[in-house]
C-alpha cells in the first residue's frame, strides 16, 4: 500500500508540474486528467473508494471534459501558442517560486509536528457515507443541488447570446423579407 | 492492513495545493488560471479526505462531496464568463483585462 | 385705566409682527396705517394714562403690573413687569408722542423707498423696545429693552444696506455701544451677586440700607452702570458712532438718535440715582464727563459741513447738558432737559431731512442756502426749533431748561465754578453754530434749485413739535420768575431735589442776564461771521484746527491705531485659520492616503492572488514563530 501511495504521489506532483509549465491548453489539460487518476489511486489507499470513484468520474470525467470543449470552442490556434510563449517568461516564475517555497517550508515544519503514530487504513465503504450524507449532513445535500441549479441558470444565461438591436426600419425589413420567405 | 502515514498526505496535498498556486501566479491566460485552481480544489479536498481516514469517519468525504458540486457549479458558470470575456475583449489576457483598477 | 399699561409697548410690538409677516404683501396706505396707527394709539393711551395717574396717583405714586415671570433659577426670579412712575411716565410720553409724530412725518418721507414695510416694521419695534426700557420693573427686562434698542438702531441705520458705508456706520454704532452694553451687563452682574434679585425698586432700598456711601462697591457698581450710559449716549469716550450714524434716513436720525434711544443713559443713571448719590465720586465723574463732552461737542459741530453731523453733534454735546444736571444732583431738571431737547432735535432732523430731500439729498448746507422763501413752514419752524437749542431768552423752552442747569451748576452743593465756567461757553457755542446752520441753509442766495416740497403730513408734525419747543417751558419756571414749576414737583416722588450751597442762592439773576446775553452774542456772531462776512471764515476752514474739529477732534483716528488697525492685523494673521486648517489637515491626510492605497488596486487578478499569497505567508510565519 504504502509503496502504491508514494508512487501515485510522484505522478501527480510531476504531472501537475507540467500542467502548470504547458503553452498548449489541450496539453495542460490532459496532463492535469493524469493527476487526477493519481490522486484517485491515493483515496483508494487511503480507503476511500466512493471518493476515488467520484473522482474520476466527475472530476476527471465531467469538469475536464467541460474544460476541454470550451477550449476547443475558443478554437485557440497556433497563435495563441506563441503568444503564451511570449507571456511565459522565465523571469516571471521568480517571485511566485520564492513565496510559494517559503509556504511550502512553513507547511512542513507545521505538519512535521503531527508526531506520527501510525493509523490503520480502515476503508470507508460507501453505505457509510451514504448513509451519513443523508441523515446528518441533508441540509448539505440540499444545499449542493440549490448551488448546482444556480450554476446551471448562470451558466444557461451568460452563455446566451445577446439579442440584436435594430432600427425599427431594418427590424421590419427583417420580418418582411421573413414573412416573404415563408409564404413563399 | 497497511497503513498511510498521516503528514505524507498532508503534505502531498501542501506540494498540490502550492503548485496550484503557482499556477495561479504565474500564468497569464485565463483558461490556466482556472485549471490552477482546479488543481487548488482538487488538492484541498486530497487533505480532507486524509484527515478522515486518519479519524476513521466518513465526515471528510461528505466533505470532498460537496467540493465537487462547488467545483462542477463553479467551472460552469466561470467558464461561460470566459466565453463572454472572450467574445468582449477578444482576448484572453488578464492583464489587460483590468477595468475595474482603482 | 391704568391697567391698560402693558398695551403701551405691546402695540408697537404688535404693529412690528403684523408688518414683518404681512408687509410685503400690504399696499402703501394699509403700512402707513398699521405703522403710524399702532404707535399713535400708544400715544393715546400714554395721555390717558398719563391724565390718570396725575388727577388720581395710585399708593406711593408708583404703579407696578406684573405680568408673568420670565425665569425662576435659585431664587432669581425677574418677571416681565412695568413700573409707571412719574419718570417713567415722562420717558414714556416723550418716546410715544414724539415718536407718534416721526412715524407720521415718515408715512410721507420713505413713501418712495421700497423699503416702506421694512421701515415701519423696525421704527415699530424700536418704539416697543424703547417703551419696554422705561416701564420695566426689574434691570433684565431694562437690558432687554436696551439691546433692543441696540439692535433696531444697527438695522436702522444700514437701512440703505446696499451701499458699504452706510454698513459700515450701523456696525460702527453696534460695536461702541456693545462696548459699555458689557460694562453694563458687568454692573448687573455684581448686582445680582449681591442682592440675588434685579427688581429695580428692591434694588434701591437694599443699596441704600446695606452699601455704605463712598465704598468700592458701590463705586464699581455705579461705574461699570456709568460705562452702560455712555455707549448708549455717546459721550466720552464713546461718542463716536453718533456722527457717522446720520447714515440711516432722516427719521430715524430724529428718534433714536436724538430724542429718545441716546437719552436711554440719561434714564438709566436718573432710575438709578441712588446708587450714585452712594458713590459722589462716579457722580462727579458724571457731571465731569457730561461738562467736557458738551464743549468738544460743540467745538466739533463749529467746522462740520454736513447739515445732519452738525445735529449729531450738538446731541451729543446737548446730553453732556443732561449728564451734567444729574452730574451736580438737578435730576429734576436733567429730565427737563431731556423732554425739551427731544421736542426741538426731533424737529431740527425732520426739517434737516426735509430741506435735503428737497433738494435732491444735498448734505452740504453750504450749498445750500435762499430757501426762507422756497420753503416758508419748513424755514419758520426750524428758526423756532434752533432758537430753543441756542436758548432764545424767554420765549423759547430751551431758555427754560438750559439756563436752570447752567445755574445749578454753580449753586448746587456738588457743582462747581468750572463747571459753570464750561457749561457757559458751551452755551456759547451752541448759538453760534446753531444760527450759522441756519443762516448757512436758509439765507443768502439759493445754490441748489428746490425740487420737491413737502405735504401736509410732513408739515404738521412739525409744526406741533415747533409749538412744544416754545410752551414745553412754560411747565418750569426758574425762581425768578415765579417759581411755577410743576414737573418738579412731578418729578419730586422719584427723583431727590437739588441741594443749594449756602452762598449761591442769590446769584440766579445775574447769572441768568449772563446767559442770555451770551446767546445774543453767539447769534450775532453768527450772523457777522456766516452771513456779512464770509472771507474769515473761508480762510479759518484750511486750517489744521478746523481740519481737527472738523475730523470729531481726533478720537476716530486715535480709536483706529489703537483698536482697529491691531484687531484687523490679527484677524489677518490668522487669514487661512488654523483651526480650520486642522480640519483641512484630516482630510488632506485620508485623501493622502487613499490615494497612496488606490495604488495597490490595479485591477489585475494576479496581482491581487500574489498579495493575498505573501498576506498567507505572513500569517504562517507569525503563527509558527509565536
Amino acid at each position: 500500500m504504502l509503496i502504491i501511495f508514494y508512487l501515485s504521489a510522484v505522478v501527480a506532483v510531476v504531472s501537475t508540474l507540467m500542467v502548470i509549465t504547458r503553452k498548449d491548453a489541450v496539453h495542460a489539460l490532459l496532463y492535469l486528467i493524469v493527476s487526477l487518476l493519481a490522486i484517485s489511486i491515493i483515496f483508494f489507499a487511503l480507503g476511500a473508494p466512493f471518493i476515488a470513484a467520484l473522482e474520476v468520474i466527475i472530476y476527471a470525467g465531467a469538469i475536464m471534459v467541460l474544460f476541454i470543449f470550451v477550449v476547443m470552442m475558443l478554437n485557440l490556434g497556433r497563435e495563441s501558442i506563441q503568444q503564451e510563449s511570449q507571456l511565459l517568461k522565465p523571469r516571471m516564475w521568480f517571485g511566485p517560486v520564492i513565496l510559494t517555497l517559503i509556504l511550502i517550508v512553513e507547511f512542513i515544519i507545521l505538519f512535521s509536528k503531527i508526531r506520527g503514530q501510525h493509523y490503520p487504513a480502515l476503508s470507508i465503504s460507501p453505505k457509510v457515507v451514504g448513509v451519513s450524507l443523508f441523515s446528518t449532513y441533508l441540509l448539505g445535500v440540499e444545499l449542493s443541488a440549490v448551488l448546482l441549479m444556480a450554476g446551471i441558470v448562470g451558466a444557461y444565461y451568460l452563455g446566451k447570446g445577446k439579442k440584436r438591436i435594430l432600427h425599427r426600419y431594418l427590424a421590419n425589413t427583417e420580418s418582411d423579407s421573413k414573412a416573404e420567405g415563408e409564404t413563399k | 492492513m497497511t497503513f498511510v502515514p498521516f503528514e505524507s498526505g498532508l503534505i502531498l496535498a501542501a506540494v498540490l495545493f502550492l503548485l496550484g498556486l503557482i499556477g495561479v501566479l504565474v500564468r497569464r491566460n485565463i483558461i490556466f488560471m482556472l485549471l490552477s485552481t482546479e488543481i487548488m480544489l482538487n488538492a484541498s479536498g486530497l487533505a480532507f479526505v486524509t484527515a478522515s481516514a486518519r479519524w476513521m469517519q466518513p465526515e471528510g468525504q461528505i466533505m470532498f462531496i460537496f467540493i465537487l458540486a462547488m467545483a462542477a457549479a463553479e467551472v460552469s458558470v466561470g467558464l461561460a464568463l470566459i466565453m463572454q470575456i472572450y467574445h468582449q475583449f477578444k482576448t484572453l489576457d488578464t492583464d489587460t483585462l483590468s477595468n475595474m483598477k482603482g | 385705566m391704568l391697567n391698560l399699561l402693558w398695551l403701551i409697548p405691546a402695540l408697537p410690538f404688535l404693529g412690528f409682527l403684523l408688518l414683518a409677516v404681512f408687509g410685503g404683501r400690504m399696499n402703501k396706505t394699509g403700512i402707513a396705517f398699521l405703522g403710524v396707527g399702532s404707535v399713535g394709539i400708544s400715544a393715546l393711551l400714554t395721555t390717558l394714562i398719563g391724565i390718570d395717574f396725575i388727577s388720581s396717583p395710585p399708593a406711593g405714586h408708583s404703579f407696578n403690573q406684573p405680568l408673568w415671570v420670565w425665569m425662576n433659577i435659585a431664587g432669581f426670579k425677574p418677571g416681565i413687569a412695568f413700573y409707571l412712575d412719574s419718570l417713567s411716565l415722562i420717558f414714556t410720553f416723550a418716546i410715544s408722542f414724539v415718536g407718534f409724530l416721526i412715524h407720521l412725518y415718515s408715512a410721507e418721507f420713505m413713501i418712495d423707498d421700497e423699503g416702506y414695510s421694512r421701515f415701519f416694521a423696525y421704527m415699530n419695534l424700536f418704539v416697543a423696545f424703547m417703551i419696554t426700557l422705561v416701564l420695566a420693573d426689574n434691570f433684565l427686562l431694562l437690558y432687554l429693552g436696551w439691546e433692543g434698542v441696540g439692535l433696531c438702531s444697527y438695522l436702522l441705520i444700514g437701512f440703505w444696506y446696499k451701499e458699504p458705508e452706510n454698513v459700515y456706520a450701523a456696525n460702527k454704532a453696534f460695536i461702541v455701544t456693545r462696548i459699555g452694553d458689557t460694562s453694563m451687563a458687568i454692573g448687573l452682574f455684581l448686582l445680582v451677586l449681591h442682592f440675588n434679585t434685579l427688581d429695580i425698586q428692591n434694588i434701591l432700598q437694599s443699596i441704600s440700607t446695606q452699601w455704605v456711601r463712598g465704598s468700592s462697591i458701590a463705586v464699581l457698581t455705579a461705574f461699570l452702570l456709568l460705562g452702560g450710559a455712555l455707549g448708549k449716549s455717546a459721550q466720552l469716550p464713546l461718542q463716536t458712532w453718533l456722527p457717522d450714524a446720520m447714515a440711516g434716513p432722516s427719521p430715524v436720525s430724529a428718534l433714536i438718535h436724538a430724542a429718545t434711544m441716546v437719552t436711554a443713559g440719561v434714564y438709566l443713571i436718573a432710575r438709578t440715582h441712588t446708587l450714585f448719590e452712594l458713590a459722589p465720586i462716579v457722580q462727579n465723574a458724571v457731571a465731569i464727563i457730561g461738562a467736557l463732552t458738551l464743549l468738544i461737542a460743540g467745538f466739533c459741530a463749529l467746522t462740520q459741513t454736513d447739515i445732519k453731523r452738525v445735529l449729531a453733534y450738538s446731541t451729543i454735546s446737548q446730553i453732556g447738558y443732561m449728564f451734567l444736571a444729574l452730574g451736580i444732583g438737578a435730576w429734576a431738571l436733567g429730565i427737563f432737559h431731556f423732554m425739551i431737547h427731544a421736542f426741538f432735535k426731533a424737529l431740527l432732523f425732520l426739517a434737516a431731512g426735509t430741506v435735503i430731500n428737497a433738494l435732491r439729498h444735498e448734505h452740504n448746507m453750504f450749498k445750500m442756502g435762499g430757501l426762507r422763501k422756497e420753503l416758508p413752514v419748513v424755514y419758520w419752524t426750524f428758526l423756532i426749533a434752533s432758537a430753543s437749542l441756542a436758548a432764545f431768552p424767554l420765549i423759547t423752552a430751551g431758555f427754560y431748561s438750559k439756563d436752570e442747569i447752567i445755574w445749578y451748576s454753580w449753586a448746587s452743593n456738588i457743582g462747581s465754578p468750572w463747571l459753570w465756567l464750561i457749561s457757559l461757553i458751551g452755551a456759547f457755542i451752541t448759538s453760534v453754530y446753531t444760527f450759522r446752520m441756519v443762516f448757512a441753509t436758509f439765507f443768502g442766495e439759493q445754490k441748489t434749485p428746490v425740487s420737491h416740497k413737502p405735504g401736509k403730513r410732513i408739515k404738521i408734525p412739525l409744526i406741533v413739535l415747533a409749538a412744544l419747543s416754545v410752551l414745553g417751558g412754560f411747565v418750569e419756571l426758574p425762581e425768578t420768575m415765579g417759581g411755577f414749576a410743576p414737573f418738579t414737583h412731578f418729578l419730586h416722588h422719584t427723583l431727590p431735589a437739588v441741594a443749594l450751597r449756602s452762598e449761591g442762592s442769590g446769584t440766579e439773576l445775574l447769572f441768568q442776564i449772563i446767559t442770555a446775553a451770551l446767546t445774543l452774542a453767539g447769534i450775532y456772531l453768527a450772523y457777522q461771521f456766516y452771513f456779512k462776512n464770509v472771507k474769515f471764515t473761508e480762510r479759518f476752514k484750511q486750517t489744521g484746527l478746523s481740519k481737527y474739529l472738523y475730523s470729531g477732534c481726533g478720537f476716530d483716528w486715535l480709536y483706529d491705531r489703537a483698536f482697529v488697525y491691531p484687531a484687523i492685523f490679527f484677524a489677518r494673521i490668522n487669514k487661512n485659520d488654523f483651526i480650520d486648517n486642522m480640519y483641512t489637515f484630516i482630510t488632506c491626510l485620508s485623501t493622502a492616503l487613499n490615494e497612496m492605497l488606490v495604488k495597490t488596486q490595479t485591477g489585475r487578478i494576479r496581482w491581487y492572488a500574489t498579495v493575498i499569497t505573501m498576506g498567507a505567508v505572513i500569517t504562517l510565519t507569525i503563527v509558527l514563530v509565536s
